[in-house]
């Protein structure tokens, strides 16, 4: 595993787009929270700790990609075929490659929220309450959805697919749930969605009324990434390369 | 040319797949029937006279003038008040409640008309058949005389704050006043809604219906015959009723002062808080989820030949690179035009029924709209595809073409959407190439109807082939430069 380790750092931390990707997760997270805690005067009549979080919808994105790249990336150039005559155990890859892009993924989604939770500070002061479970939250979120990203790269074998479909998980789903009409149908995709389920974690008000609870709601998260993983593990084993 | 790479295209499984999947879609978002309502089929606005869903709510004091006659009025006092919320009443008038004198073809939802008005905040007005608005007058408030004549078929109007000297408002010809018509006063007040500060996104708005109380003095007719009559104009104006503690609509008359009140519009009729029900540019919701379909297949369709290889097969075989992209562009502009044009005609088609039978009442669309919405969102998704190839033939990488593509088109119009304020929103929906869903909105703003019109509410901040002709500019830059960096470049 350490070898497989540090081959991967050392692809990752000298690929140009790599700093780029992290700045931008965490510019995504802060500008569009600030964006949206701006735009409100206190008192709310919403919660504030979900719209100072705001920004994490699009940083999302931008992890996502970023994920997805750090494998797909590899079938797009042909330097897969180097990377798995390198380290022949195809899971062990996978596994390093999860590793490193949580990590980073984390650092850059750490730091993301926590400016926006700054930012929020300053616009609404003390109408913005102090928790810490949004906030540890959503830096998980970020890292599960990118966890999901490379599951479906590898799922894909490719970025363009990849992208396509966790970007169409993340955004396309929770708006057919707030457009079908069935309460029953719109709480049970609101309890399997990865986005509307994950960002759960961000409420802190009127918990009752929640679809799914907070961290069952991560949870429901945390298994599409894992499934996307396994399979990705599965398929990048038996399949050629 | 054109065949090679249309065959390259269709023996791609994955890709008929994708091409198949963003028609689904479409029509499956469009017809899912996500907008509910209380309308049943008695619920429907009556049509002005040039054929727009109009508003026809006031209240109305008439008497019958056959042939030519004068009528003038003095209104002493213009007060109003907004409905906020139960037990909560702001004494104000919203700017534009209406006050004045009316000539009218009879009492039925939508005559023709013409008539002179005091308004909230607007000053004096003339309007006619609900769509003609001009400010002609000053922008007074109450104490003001205001005078209507009618000669035949021509309607002048006029003010004065004296009642000696009288300053022309305007003039008109309404589409029919027949010889025997109504003239009176009319009071009116529309539905206000604003955006809440105090919450954020769509749905952050909030509004109620509003009343207007004007006190008319020293009314002379002139040529009218028979009793003066009260009537409340019936065409629903709003959908909220007034609530109990709030004046009722009537008229009073006690020495020759008549106090008029009412709540309504006569105006056209909006979709959007201020108005009635939601437009047909509901059904084509799913344009965006197809519109990611399509950009990664546009973008597909040169990275992938980049990544095994074949680009050096297709352009030793065709060594004029620039017919080549064309060659690209057509292939995939056509099969996004052809979805759009399929989607948006079944979904224009098969989603408005869902949507009524669920009690929301659609607003009616000429024939032209609606073929300029399947032509517009053929074009769009056309557009956005050849921005994805052209990107993709210059990045020559999937990865960061999709995203590139996708952050200008798909993420600008979701964020305008959802959670952008209203400011920034119209900004984005000016300068990316997500302007071009501008082609997709079918409801008429009107300066004279106060509303949100903003884009959640299906009112984009340009014209809609001035949106299409922004994406139109994108594209054209883009494929320029890929057609000069294709020819420059070494193979791959």
């Amino acid at each position: 595993m350490r070898p497989a380790l540090k081959c991967e750092w050392t692809k990752l931390r000298t690929s140009p787009g790599t700093p780029w990707a992290v700045l931008a997760v965490a510019v995504a997270t802060v500008g569009l929270s600030a964006l949206a805690a701006g735009s409100v005067t206190c008192p709310c009549a919403t919660d504030t700790t979900k719209l100072a979080l705001t920004g994490v919808q699009l940083g999302q994105a931008v992890a996502a990609v970023f994920a997805v790249t750090v494998l797909g990336g590899e079938y797009g150039t042909g330097m897969i075929a180097v990377t798995l005559t390198a380290v022949p155990q195809r899971t062990t890859v996978l596994a390093a490659k999860a590793l490193l892009v949580s990590g980073a993924v984390g650092v850059s989604g750490a730091a993301g929220v926590l400016g926006a939770w700054l930012a929020g500070r300053a616009a609404l002061g003390d109408h913005l309450a102090t928790g810490v479970r949004p906030l540890a939250g959503s830096v998980l979120y970020l890292v599960l959805v990118a966890l999901l990203g490379l599951g479906a790269a590898a799922v894909t074998r490719g970025s363009a697919v990849a992208i396509g479909t966790v970007l169409g998980l993340l955004y396309v789903v929770p708006i057919v749930s707030t457009v079908v009409r069935d309460p029953d149908w719109k709480r049970h995709l609101q309890q399997v969605s990865p986005a509307d389920a994950g960002q759960a974690v961000q409420a802190t008000e009127n918990l009752a009324a929640l679809p799914i609870q907070p961290w069952p709601g991560l949870g429901v998260l945390a298994l599409w990434a894992a499934a996307a993983l396994l399979t990705g593990a599965a398929l990048l084993h038996r399949r050629d390369a | 040319m054109i065949r090679a790479e249309w065959t390259k295209f269709r023996t791609v499984r994955g890709w008929v797949l994708g091409a198949v999947a963003a028609l689904v879609l479409i029509i499956g978002l469009g017809v899912v029937p996500g907008t509910g309502g209380s309308c049943d089929a008695s619920c429907r606005l009556p049509r002005g006279p040039e054929g727009h869903e109009v508003a026809d709510r006031a209240e109305f004091v008439h008497r019958t003038l056959t042939g030519d006659g004068t009528i003038t009025a003095r209104i002493t006092s213009f007060t109003g008040t907004k409905f906020t919320g139960p037990g909560r009443n702001d004494v104000a008038l919203v700017p534009w409640a209406k006050a004045g004198l009316i000539v009218r073809d009879g009492t039925d939802p939508g005559s023709s008309y013409a008539a002179v008005m005091l308004t909230g905040a607007h000053g004096v007005r003339m309007q006619y058949d609900y769509v003609h608005d001009a400010a002609g007058g000053s922008d007074g408030a109450a104490p003001r005389w205001l005078r209507l004549t009618r000669a035949g078929p021509v309607v002048t109007t006029a003010e004065s704050t004296d009642g000696t000297h009288w300053r022309t408002v305007g003039e008109a010809t309404p589409a029919h006043l027949p010889e025997s018509v109504e003239i009176g006063l009319f009071t009116t007040s529309p539905q206000w809604a604003e955006k809440m500060h105090e919450t954020f996104g769509v749905n952050a708005v909030r509004g109620g219906p509003s009343t207007a109380t004007a006190v008319f003095a020293d009314v002379r007719v002139e040529g009218a015959t028979g009793a003066w009559r009260a009537e409340d104009l019936g065409g629903p104006g709003g959908a909220d009723e007034i609530p109990d503690d709030g004046p009722e609509p009537g008229a009073a008359v006690r020495d020759g002062v008549y106090t008029v009140t009412g709540s309504g519009d006569i105006a056209p009729a909006v979709s959007g808080p201020n108005g009635l029900g939601t437009t047909v540019t509901t059904t084509l919701l799913g344009t965006f989820a197809g519109l990611v379909l399509l950009v990664v297949l546009g973008g597909l369709f040169v990275t992938a030949e980049y990544r095994r290889g074949l680009i050096g097969v297709t352009f030793a075989a065709s060594p004029r690179r620039g017919r080549v992209f064309g060659a690209k562009a057509l292939v995939i502009g056509a099969v996004a035009a052809v979805i759009g044009s399929v989607a948006a005609t079944v979904a224009l088609a098969a989603g408005p029924p869902v949507l009524r039978a669920n009690g929301a009442y659609v607003s009616a669309v000429t024939l032209g709209t609606q073929a300029r919405l399947v032509i517009g969102t053929a074009l769009l998704l056309a557009g956005c595809a050849v921005l994805a190839l052209a990107v993709g033939a210059l990045v020559r990488r999937s990865a960061v073409a999709l995203t590139a593509v996708l952050s200008v088109t798909v993420l600008p119009y979701l964020l305008a959407m959802s959670v952008l304020p209203s400011g920034a929103a119209d900004w984005v929906l000016r300068v990316t190439p997500a302007a071009a869903f501008a082609v997709q909105q079918s409801a008429v703003e009107y300066a004279h109807v106060e509303n949100l019109y903003t884009a959640p509410n299906g009112y984009f901040p340009l014209p809609p082939f001035a949106g299409l002709a922004v994406l139109g500019v994108w594209v054209a830059v883009a494929a320029g430069c890929a057609v000069v960096v294709l020819r420059r470049r070494d193979v791959a």
